[in-house]
Order: C-alpha cells, then sequence, then structure tokens
C-alpha cells in the first residue's frame, strides 16, 4: 500500500473526521478524534497489516497528544496516530482489544501520567509499586515535583497476582527480585499444583530509574550518555537510535565512513550479546564444558572490543552527527579477523550441542511461542523470528546503510527454546557477514560532521540484538530534550514471557527464562 | 558426552595470571583517566566532562574516580588530552564503613560465599560478575563462591545506584546476611549514582542505604578489578586510594 492509498482508505471510511498528513522522514501523520481512534488502529494493525511500535503520551502547555506509532514495510514506512485532547480531560479509549501489543503502554502511561483507558482490563500497579509509592503520583507529569512525591516505604511484602489458582494443593512460589546467582532483579509469581506451573505472573520494574523523566531538560549530549548507558549490555543500539533520532532533525546527511562504522560496531555488539545469550543458555541446562566454551568466546568477543575502541560495551564513541572518534580501518579488519575465528568456534560448538542428547531434551519443545500469539503481542527480536515472525528493521525500515548491504533474516517456525537457540547462532552468522561488508565498504574521510538542531521531535529505530527498539526525543527550543520515550525490545517481550513460562515444569523455567535473552535493565530504564 | 570431556580436557587452562603476576592480554580494561598538569588548558577540559569527575586544583586536572563513567570525552576529540592508564587495580577502602568491625578471620581468607544484588544497575556491571565465572577469570580457584542466598554469604556485592523499589529488599538482604559480613559496592553508579544521580527514583550511591566497605570505580569495573575488589575485601591484597593527594588536599581545606 503506498500514501495514497492510505489517504483513499482512511478518507472513504471516516470522511471529514480525520487529517492525513504526510511529514518528512516517510512518516504519516493521522490525526483521529477519540470515538474513531479503536477502530482506526484496528485496521491499520490488523486489515492493512501494519506492525505496533509504540505508544507515546506527550503532555503539552495545555492538551494531551498520544501517539500510536506503526510501522509497514517499504513503500508506506511509519503511520502515527495522533489523538488529542485538553489537560483536563484523562480519559482516552483503550485499544488493547484489538492491538494486545498496546497492554503494557497503557498501563504504563496510567501509572506514569495517570490518563486513563476506558475498556482497559487492568490498570494499576505496574511501574510505580504501590508499597513504594503513594497512589495518585503521577511522575511524568510537567508539574510533578519530586521533592513533594509522599513515598510510603511500607513494604507490600503480600504482593500477588490479582487471581491465582484455586485448586487442592495449589499453591504459590515465588521466586525473587533476588534470585539465583547473578541475575537481574524482578519477581515472579509461579502457581502450580504439582509440577506444572498453570500461570506465571512477572513483576518488573524493581529497577525503575525514570530514565525518560531524568532526559527532560538535559542536553542533547547529556542524553546521549543516558541512551548508552541505561541497559549497557545493548549500549551501542540504543545510542546509535537516539543519535538518529537527533540527526534526524537537522537535515545533515552523515559521512559514509561513519555510517559504515557504525553498522560495524552495531554487528560487534549483536555477535557479543548472542553469544552471551548462548553462554547462559548452556548455564541454565548445565552442561557445564559448553558454558565454559561459551563463556570464553564471549569474554574474548568483549576484548575484541575492548582492543578496538577501549571500552568492551563500545561506551563513549557515538556522538550526534556520527561517532567521537575514528577508527583505524586496520584495527576494524583485526577485529574483524578475530570475530571469524570466534564465528567459527562458535559452529564447532553449535555443531556439537546438536548431538547432545541431554541437552536438547531439555531445550526442545519447552517454552513454545506459537506463531500466533507472537503475532498477536508483537514479538520483536530473536524470540519473534523463532517463532515464525520474520521482523527486522533492519531490513523493513533500513538505517545507516544497511541498505547497501546483504544479509538473511534467519527464522524458525516451531518457536520452542531450542528454536530461539539456532536463530541466535544463525544470527551470530549473519552479523560476521554484514561486518565482512562494513569493512570492506569503508571510504576514506571524515567520522563526524557538525549538526545544527531545529526544535522538533523525530523518532529513532534501529534493530537492537534482542530486537526492535524506538527512541522518540523531542527538542524544545532551547536545545534541550522536552520528552524522551524509550520503547524496547525486552519491554515487548517480558509482556509475552508468561505465555512461555505457562504449562511447563518447574525445572524448565531457568532455561526458558534464558531462551528468552530478556533484559530487566532495558524493560526498566 | 565423552566430546565433552575432550573438549574441556583439550581447551587446557586459560586462567589469567592475576594475582599471581599482572594481566597484560589487551582488552581486559577499558582504562581510567589520569589526573595531569594542564596549566591553561584544564578549565576547558573540566568543563567538557558531564558527570563532574574531573576537579581543577590550581593548574592540576584531577579525577574523582567514582563519578568517571569512561565516556571519553576527556580524550577523544579533546583539545588537550587526559593520559589513560589501562589499570585495573582500583578498589579502595569504603567511606562509611564507620567504627570497629568483627575481623574477616582466616577461616575466610580462601573460603568466601559472594552474593550479588542488582540494585538498578544498567546490565554491564552485572556482565562483567558473571565474566567472573568463565574460564578465564576462574574465580573458584581463588576461594570466591556465587550464592544464591543471603544466609550463606560473607560479602554482599552490590551493582547500581539502589533504586526506590530495590531499597527495601536490599536492606533485607544486608539483615539477612549473617555477621562478620562486607559489603563490596561495585560501579561507579554504585559509588555515586553515575549519570542516574540526579534520578528522583534512586539513591545516588549504595552508600546512602548500606555502610560500605570496598568500593570498585569502574563504568563497568573490568572482571580483574573486581576480582581486586574481593581481594581487598578479604585482605589478600592492599587497597587503592580513590582520590589523588592533590584533590585530598583540596577537600581538607574547605
Amino acid at each position: 500500500m503506498n500514501y495514497r492509498e492510505l489517504v483513499q482508505r482512511i478518507e472513504g471510511r471516516w470522511p471529514a473526521q480525520t487529517r492525513v498528513r504526510s511529514t518528512s522522514n516517510s512518516t504519516t501523520e493521522v490525526t483521529s478524534p477519540a470515538p474513531v481512534l479503536t477502530e482506526l488502529c484496528r485496521c491499520i494493525a490488523q486489515e492493512w497489516g501494519f506492525c505496533f511500535a509504540g505508544l507515546i503520551v506527550e503532555e503539552e502547555a495545555n492538551a494531551w497528544q498520544l501517539r500510536y506509532v506503526f510501522y509497514g514495510e517499504h513503500d508506506l514506512s511509519w503511520v502515527h496516530v495522533l489523538v488529542g485532547a485538553p489537560l483536563a480531560e484523562k480519559v482516552f479509549p483503550s485499544v488493547v482489544r484489538w492491538i494486545h501489543a498496546a497492554d503494557w503502554h497503557e498501563r504504563e502511561a496510567e501509572d506514569l501520567f495517570g490518563v486513563r483507558f476506558e475498556g482497559h482490563p487492568y490498570l494499576g500497579d505496574f511501574v510505580l509499586h504501590n508499597d513504594a509509592w503513594q497512589e495518585g503520583v503521577e511522575p511524568m507529569r510537567r508539574g510533578f515535583d519530586a521533592q513533594a512525591a509522599m513515598r510510603q516505604r511500607l513494604p507490600d511484602t503480600d504482593w500477588h497476582p490479582r487471581r491465582v489458582v484455586q485448586e487442592l494443593g495449589a499453591f504459590v512460589m515465588p521466586i525473587g527480585p533476588k534470585f539465583s546467582g547473578v541475575t537481574e532483579s524482578v519477581h515472579f509469581q509461579l502457581e502450580t499444583v504439582g509440577e506444572d506451573v498453570i500461570r506465571s505472573s512477572t513483576r518488573l520494574f524493581y529497577k525503575w530509574r525514570a530514565i525518560e523523566k531524568l532526559a527532560e531538560g538535559k542536553t542533547v549530549d547529556e542524553v546521549l550518555l543516558l541512551a548508552e548507558r541505561f541497559a549497557a549490555t545493548t549500549a551501542f543500539a540504543h545510542g546509535l537510535a537516539f543519535c538518529q533520532a537527533v540527526e534526524t532533525l537537522s537535515a545533515c546527511e552523515l559521512p559514509a565512513r561513519a555510517r559504515m562504522l557504525r553498522v560495524f560496531l552495531a554487528e560487534l555488539e549483536r555477535l557479543r550479546q548472542h553469544a552471551g545469550a548462548i553462554q547462559e543458555i548452556c548455564e541454565s541446562t548445565a552442561l557445564v564444558v559448553a558454558n565454559s566454551q561459551a563463556g570464553m568466546l564471549e569474554e574474548e568477543l568483549l576484548r575484541v572490543c575492548g582492543e578496538l575502541c577501549g571500552h568492551r560495551y563500545l561506551f563513549g564513541l557515538l556522538a550526534v552527527g556520527g561517532l567521537l572518534s575514528d577508527l583505524p580501518t586496520a584495527a576494524c579488519r583485526k577485529a574483524l579477523g578475530r570475530s571469524q575465528e570466534i564465528l567459527e568456534r562458535l559452529n564447532a560448538l553449535q555443531a556439537q550441542l546438536r548431538l547432545s542428547s541431554s541437552f536438547l531434551d531439555r531445550i526442545e519443545e519447552v517454552g513454545i511461542v506459537s506463531p500466533d500469539a507472537a503475532r498477536a503481542y508483537s514479538l520483536a527480536g530473536p524470540v519473534a523470528r523463532a517463532s515464525g515472525l520474520v521482523r527486522d528493521l533492519r531490513r523493513v525500515q533500513p538505517y545507516s546503510g544497511y541498505e547497501q548491504l546483504s544479509f538473511d533474516v534467519p527464522s524458525e517456525i516451531e518457536g520452542d527454546g531450542y528454536a530461539r537457540l539456532r536463530v541466535l547462532f544463525a544470527e551470530a552468522h549473519q552479523s560476521v557477514r554484514i561486518m565482512e561488508q562494513a569493512v570492506s565498504l569503508l571510504t576514506d574521510g571524515p567520522t563526524c560532521q557538525p549538526v545544527t538542531l531545529r526544535p522538533d521531535a523525530a523518532l529513532g529505530w534501529v534493530e537492537a540484538p534482542r530486537g526492535a527498539a524506538f527512541h522518540w526525543a523531542r527538542l524544545g527550543s532551547d536545545g534541550r530534550i522536552a520528552r524522551y520515550r524509550i520503547i524496547t525490545p525486552s519491554f515487548t517481550n517480558w509482556h509475552s514471557f508468561h505465555l512461555a513460562a505457562e504449562k511447563f515444569a518447574f525445572q524448565d523455567f531457568p532455561i526458558i527464562l534464558s531462551t528468552f535473552d530478556l533484559s530487566v535493565a532495558e524493560n526498566d530504564r | 558426552m565423552s566430546q565433552w570431556v575432550l573438549k574441556g580436557i583439550r581447551t587446557g587452562i586459560r586462567s589469567t595470571v592475576y594475582p599471581r603476576a599482572p594481566e597484560s592480554a589487551p582488552g581486559v580494561t577499558p582504562g581510567r583517566p589520569r589526573g595531569a598538569n594542564l596549566g591553561a588548558s584544564a578549565p576547558a577540559l573540566v568543563g567538557r566532562c558531564l558527570t563532574h569527575a574531573l576537579e581543577q586544583v590550581d593548574g592540576r586536572v584531577v579525577v574523582e574516580h567514582r563519578r568517571c563513567i569512561h565516556c571519553y570525552r576527556c580524550l577523544r576529540d579533546a583539545p588537550s588530552a587526559l593520559d589513560w592508564e589501562n589499570t585495573y587495580e582500583w578498589a579502595g577502602g569504603g567511606v562509611t564503613a564507620a567504627g570497629p568491625q568483627e575481623k574477616l578471620g582466616p577461616p575466610f581468607r580462601h573460603s568466601i560465599h559472594v552474593l550479588v544484588v542488582d540494585a538498578g544497575d544498567c546490565g554491564a556491571c552485572l556482565n562483567e560478575v558473571k565474566q567472573l565465572n568463565n574460564p578465564y577469570y576462574n574465580m573458584h580457584r581463588l576461594g570466591f563462591f556465587i550464592t544464591p542466598t543471603p544466609r550463606h554469604a560473607d560479602v554482599l556485592l552490590v551493582v547500581g545506584p539502589v533504586t526506590d523499589q530495590m531499597r527495601f529488599a536490599l536492606k533485607k538482604i544486608h539483615e539477612g546476611m549473617p555477621s562478620p559480613k562486607r559489603v563490596v559496592a561495585v560501579g561507579a553508579c554504585a559509588l555515586s549514582g553515575g549519570v542516574f544521580a540526579d534520578s528522583f527514583a534512586c539513591a545516588s550511591g549504595v552508600a546512602n542505604v548500606l555502610p560500605v566497605d570496598v568500593e570498585v570505580p569502574g563504568h563497568p569495573p573490568p572482571p580483574l578489578a573486581i576480582l581486586h575488589g574481593l581481594l581487598v575485601a578479604v585482605g589478600r591484597k592492599p587497597s587503592v586510594p580513590l582520590t589523588e593527594p592533590a584533590q585530598e588536599a583540596a577537600l581538607a581545606g574547605r
């Protein structure tokens, strides 16, 4: 579908109710009145095949603006559905009935802004835990005063899901927020009547640092530090998404060398992150030698990063307008050579894992996410691609020069733990392939370009190692960030995690968790 | 199964020579800036530091390592860059562990159980702690073991600035540990809040919540620095001052 067809369909269906306009950056904005919103979103997502990216709430001087972001393939890239209302009106129709993926977005908006969504089945206690914050605190509002926000620090150790399985012998097993060896803080409640998990509930946001609030009023360079450092295992990807959002606000074309170096580093990070994910899967199945082997590969990749650009997690390299410093082509070649060698050992590891029946028994046919569920939850990244939902922003919405590169998007259909592991291995292979091409395309030239930014808002996106990430940045007239919104793949995928954990035995739980490769820091922001 | 055994044996021993000898492999540490006498160009460089880790004492630029987040703004693209040292023995004694403590006696020297708590970390510090278990660092050979329960723990290793929603859990974990115990704060965020210091939803550092015995600066500290921190906690390595003499003199003079 192209732009004209979209305009015809929308105006044919809701004459004189909506306003469609094409903005820069291949984006179509549809302004819709609240009563039409649900049906419009249903059409866009279900009939016209767009993917739901996220919900961005903005508080303007005297009105709300809610922005539902969708993306499609090639011809028509981005559709933003806008709904406004005066600040006093805080009720909007909920779209979760048709777009299940919007569920957590609406819950978050309700918690942080105090806007309500009519028709949403379950709002409340989400980002702000009721045991740490009083009801009625709306921290993302403009007038929010952190000093005056009354906090009640009475622990609510009784937190439990709204409904609990009632059955003879049923019990709830709480896990976390501190559990196991070296894990991020997250709380699970597994309900069971014996061996199998009947229902699992996840409570997140123990690590909520209010990054989006923190960014407001800061300079672009300061916010770049936040973008890099809020989820450091995928630091480069998030930093890149933020840089691309801000660079959209200037008319400049980035130097070719900077674009290719960015691709090279992003793929190096993906390779390292996937090696780390594979190590965690081996660890969760208690396969000691494989765990050690994969752990060595991850450490070696960290050292490759450290040797190439100083920092093991690629911090301090990105700058708005390019890169903070140039990397010599010879050093990139060397890093590529090491990565190719590591990939060979990764392939050998995969070949050996494929023959280990004890390993396969534990990982095959556990944690299944069906293709339908993947679509309904609009999953992202390797988890989606293992369930047959082939979405890759590098392919459908290329950025930073990915359109010049040839690579495959690996996918599987089974949706179980083993399918996810195979996707990780296959993607590691593709990353090295992209790195090879990026190095061969490196031209001489500058790596940074001075940019002048105009006050406006823009969306930046990347296919981060864990999936699609979107950063929305609004620049105020003083050149400082007025609104920053991060939509991360872990936020998208945690939403569906309970599906995979249910109907499987307790001892499968750590394995399912590791095959999902979820980051809590990325979710909690 | 036998193929795994063979593979393990063929790989051989890969562990680092640290702490017997210094480790010199490239890429094991991000390094950190070293204070320098820069004279007139000092204010310009101090102004580039976004987390106020650089301070000017007369003509000298000194580094507050608790705040340094390796943003490289004082190295890359800077008019007069600071030198970077490729060290990793960074851990210093904590500032808040007041009063006499129960000593960690000889039984602790070679068998320490470490409880790792994530109190709002970005994932990097935690990933570096995780690397301590891989064959390159192999913390078991030094008698360090990760435990999931406070009841078995001797050392509490905290990463992250301590978010409001983790504060209660962290305190409860600390209370649940038997004495004698030590608290090791790992990473710039755990020491000063790092980039999250201004956030209303978290404390700026572990020391605001718990007494800290050992501080490991770095963002994230590389695995060797964390290992050094653990060795400092049990008294097997001397600690390193976190501030320069010039800086301390300036602080004392205020």
